[in-house]
């Protein structure tokens, strides 16, 4: 026991835990299946927070903070993949990611703060699975695949399978996300993801983000849309795509895409009602197709 | 109740080499302030929200409230105390902050000088909106950040000019 008493009392903000530092995934994994009510220990920006207040307290917390075989970014021919525990700071800052697919410069730039986006990791994120995380948003909006890995196992999910339910994802106790990967757009395509919130790094009430490509006619051949904070997981627009696919751009198309947000159901909480959620949606997804159709006509004509 | 989870650090505060035990549940804020007696850390929200307790985790800035104190095990901390050059004068950001009128209470100062201080090194010229960006997970209740945004632009033209 700490010898001073007065100072145990002080230090009390989580409830008690024993704490496991693992070196590599391998470890991880047989510590996860040998373990009962144990947590993985990401960037801690939101297990951390929910300790502390003790909504979550935990019997085991496995820190993969230096399983440095989880951390990382890389591109070969046709797909990025990113290691789960790779920091959002390290994505946004990534120069070839950002190059090949620059709305995660533009999506994590909305994350939290510098101090948060230094901890906080991908995987975290993910597996946090708050309705309006912008990265979760981003794993829809590429149909990414989720790799999942417990002992001598793993298998790939896509984000729509991985979110299960409200701030569930469909990891089992002995799983862990690992990476995730994605085949980037073809260079030069639009892109844009935009959101509100209260204030700057506050978590979206609405958000959006898009991605196009124009053929030689300047008409839509190719585009993906998704709302965040909508609902419990991220909400891919798939009749809007269908309806834009084979048109010129123009503000007529999308204000009239964007008032076909006002249809779907959406979240209602104590702070913001449905309504307002259907009104954001409707303009930020008009403004989002625009900015995004502007940028493929602007790289097509260059 | 079962014993306290206990683990031996050794980290780097401020220059200085501490080796110490700790309890795996201690946040890096709570053992910088009660253990070392680094009291210029402060706690505000102690879940993430507010600033008040970032540090620099090898150099860059973090929530200690949300760090454990085991996770700093082989790393280098600092903390405001470690920002000025002696014990009577302020370093170029704090006497921006002085002559600017960067704060009022002073509570949430040494979170937002550690947050600066990471910000000024990897973005030496900085436009008004930039620091206002990089302020943004830093709550102030006195200011209404005028004065701050003022100190940082300041403190960034007097770093730029140091340098020259």
């Amino acid at each position: 026991m700490p010898s001073d008493g007065l100072q145990l009392l002080r230090f009390m903000k989580p409830a008690p835990f024993k704490y496991h530092r693992v070196s590599s995934l391998p470890e991880a994994t047989s510590l996860l299946a040998s373990l009962d009510n144990a947590r993985i220990l990401a960037g801690g920006q939101s297990l951390m927070p929910m300790m502390n207040l003790r909504y979550v307290m935990v019997d085991h917390l496995i820190d993969l903070n230096e399983a440095l075989d989880l951390a990382g970014i890389r591109i070969d021919e046709n797909r990025a993949h990113i290691g789960a525990m790779t920091r959002q700071r390290d994505i946004l800052s990534s120069p070839e990611l950002v190059a090949r697919s620059p709305i995660f410069a533009e999506a994590l730039q909305q994350v939290g703060h510098i101090q948060t986006r230094n901890r906080g990791t991908l995987g975290g994120s993910l597996c946090h699975l708050d309705p309006a995380a912008e990265l979760a948003g981003l794993m829809t909006l590429h149909d990414a695949t989720l790799t999942l890995s417990k002992q001598n196992a793993e298998r790939r999910v896509s984000m729509d399978e991985f979110a299960m339910g409200y701030m569930t994802p469909c990891t089992e106790p002995d799983e862990i996300l690992t990476s995730i990967s994605f085949e980037p757009w073809p260079a030069g395509h639009g892109f844009d993801f935009r959101e509100f919130s209260r204030r700057h790094g506050d978590f979206a009430i609405v958000g959006v983000a898009t991605l196009l490509t124009v053929d030689a006619d300047g008409r839509i051949d190719r585009i993906a849309c998704v709302l965040i904070g909508t609902d419990y997981k991220p909400v891919r627009l798939n009749e809007v795509e269908t309806n834009l696919r084979g048109k010129k751009p123009s503000e007529d198309i999308f204000r009239a895409a964007g008032e076909t947000a006002r249809n779907i159901d959406m979240l209602e909480d104590a702070l913001i009602p449905e309504s307002y959620r259907k009104q954001l949606a409707a303009v930020l997804l008009r403004r989002s197709l625009q900015s995004a159709s502007e940028k493929a006509v602007r790289t097509r004509n260059v | 109740m079962s014993d306290p989870d206990l683990h031996e650090v050794s980290l780097i505060v401020n220059g200085i080499e501490y080796s110490e035990t700790v309890e795996s549940r201690w946040s890096l804020a709570d053992f910088l302030r009660q253990k070392l007696g680094l009291t210029g850390t402060h706690l505000g929200c102690e879940h993430g929200v507010c600033g008040a307790c970032t540090v620099l985790l090898e150099g860059q800035t973090v929530r200690s409230c949300l760090t454990l104190a085991v996770q700093a095990n082989r790393k280098s901390i600092e903390t405001v105390e470690g920002l000025a050059p002696s014990p009577t004068e302020l370093n170029t950001l704090q006497q921006a902050f002085w002559e600017n009128h960067g704060l009022q209470c002073g509570f949430c100062t040494p979170g937002i000088l550690m947050t600066l201080t990471e910000f000024l090194r990897d973005n030496p010229d900085p436009s008004e909106a930039d620091v206002r960006e990089a302020l943004s997970g830093n709550i102030c209740r006195c200011t209404g950040y005028q004065g701050i945004v003022a100190a940082a632009l300041d403190a960034a033209a007097k770093m730029r000019a140091d340098s020259s």
